[in-house]
């Protein structure tokens, strides 16, 4: 594992939004939202459902368009108008190839098999030869803990299995960023542990930026340098874990804090 | 009813030219069919709303006339456009133009069913909308896309006779001129059958063997 370190970090990754609304039809889901991560940082998003954790995310992968501000990632805009069709040669947006994204419901390729999940992207947007993108497929699966399934198909492994080759998948673009949506929450309750424990490694591993939108309270205590609570599309409470999640100021947080934890 | 069986054997190589000739327009008309189907129902998933409403026209005018009247339009009108094509030519483009519409139906069927998680997951990895397509959402689409291919490309054979309308010597002309010549009708007809099943019921194997194949 030692050796992904050098591997991963090219230059100093940044995220900042600024002024960022995004509207879905009439509903205004993220509201002037400032926010800025430095290289490196391991944020933890939280809040209630409908605050728009997810929405933060989707916009910096660019899989949403907004309506107002500005988005940059590595130095690069994100455009506003997002999911564009591109042919290939077609320009693409800058932010390409930098962030990596994993998502609630895995969304592995069923027709491909544990490796041609992990190489694919390597092969057809990186351009690897099939020796490196094999190599790199070997690489994060044995990372994640899944070597021996690289001939199985998506279908035969269990959910965190599931979960854990889409890490393997979005790591092996060594992005700069890594957004990790809701990835536990369409587990049953005893296999989350497995995907936290492969989530928790790279984070003391790798000097990754990462966002992570959790209902793992203890998980984003453990990982996370700063953890940042939304409500209504704003950041409402922005701190270290002790600040935000243990001896939180903020009224609402302790609110959804104490809903959180009679579950 | 006597069925001369010598007589059969006899027309056997002259309705094969016939069947040689069906063949040739089924497989030909079959890969336009396909080709333009599926450009249609990626068109329809376009972003650019005149692409998208000329594939819809198209859908809508192919699926709303008659085949024969098609191929009549084809056939006699074009010409007087000063467009004049071989009959066989005529046969393949009026084939494939008419069933492009129903397989391009059929692909936007087996498209839509594909879940918006895999568009995403492409998205996420940064693929451009070609190598989605062609790398993720086709494969998956392609394999409820079989039996229904396969349906259709058998389909096409049995619509063949009406390429005799426009003088193409397939195979149900060709029984139709030995019968009108030799004032007998049990052979002719009786061999043409035998060579359409004998073509279509492997047709239909062949696809149920590559829909148990298809992996997951």
């Amino acid at each position: 594992m030692s050796d992904l370190a050098h591997a991963l970090p090219g230059p100093s990754p940044q995220i900042i939004l600024k002024q960022v609304v995004k509207n879905f039809g009439a509903t205004r889901v993220i509201d002037h939202l400032d926010l800025s991560i430095p290289a490196g940082q391991k944020v933890a998003l939280i809040g209630p459902s409908g605050s728009g954790k997810s929405t933060v995310l989707r916009l910096i992968k660019g899989l949403e368009a907004y309506q107002h501000g500005s988005i940059e990632v590595a130095g690069a805009p994100v455009p506003a108008k997002s999911g564009g069709w591109h042919w290939p040669g077609a320009k693409k947006p800058p932010v390409v190839h930098r962030v990596g994204m994993v998502f609630q419901q895995f969304n592995l390729f069923p027709h491909l098999t544990v490796q041609e999940n992990v190489t694919e992207a390597p092969l057809q947007v990186l351009r690897l030869s099939r020796e490196e993108a094999l190599e790199r497929a070997h690489q994060y699966l044995g990372l994640v803990g899944l070597s021996h399934k690289a001939d199985a198909y998506p279908a035969q492994l269990s959910g965190g299995q599931q979960q854990r080759v889409a890490i393997a998948r979005a790591l092996a673009m060594r992005p700069q960023v890594m957004l990790f949506d809701e990835v536990t929450s369409a587990l049953d309750p005893e296999l989350v542990g497995e995907v936290l424990a492969v989530i928790r490694a790279i984070a003391h591993e790798q000097q990754m930026t990462m966002l992570l939108v959790t209902h793992e309270m203890k998980f984003a205590q453990d990982i996370a340098d700063r953890v940042l609570f939304m409500e209504a599309g704003r950041i409402v409470a922005d701190g270290s874990p002790t600040e935000v999640l243990v001896d939180p100021d903020n009224e609402r947080t302790r609110r959804f804090l104490n809903l959180v934890e009679q579950r | 009813m006597n069925f001369d069986y010598a007589f059969a054997w006899s027309i056997v190589p002259d309705l094969f030219q016939g069947l040689l000739v069906t063949l040739q327009v089924v497989i030909l008309g079959f890969l336009l069919a396909v080709l333009l189907g599926l450009l249609l129902a990626i068109a329809q998933r376009s972003k650019n709303a005149l692409v998208q409403r000329l594939s819809y026209g198209y859908l809508s005018f192919f699926r709303h006339t008659p085949l024969m009247v098609q191929l009549y339009v084809l056939f006699f009108a074009l010409p007087l456009a000063g467009l004049t094509l071989p009959a066989i030519s005529t046969g393949v483009i009026g084939l494939g133009l008419y069933y492009a519409a129903y397989i391009a139906e059929a692909f936007r069927g087996a498209i839509e069913g594909v879940p918006a998680g895999q568009w995403e997951a492409a998205r996420a990895l940064d693929f451009d909308n070609a190598t989605t397509w062609r790398r993720i959402v086709l494969p998956q689409a392609l394999k409820p896309m079989l039996p229904v291919l396969g349906n259709y490309l058998i389909g096409m054979f049995k619509e063949t006779p009406l390429l005799a309308v426009i003088t193409i010597p397939e195979l149900f002309q060709a029984a139709k001129q030995i019968a009108g010549m030799t004032y007998r009708y049990n052979e002719p007809y009786t061999v043409m059958a035998l060579m359409f099943l004998a073509i279509s019921v492997p047709t239909s194997l062949l696809f149920k063997y590559f829909e148990r194949r298809s992996h997951v």
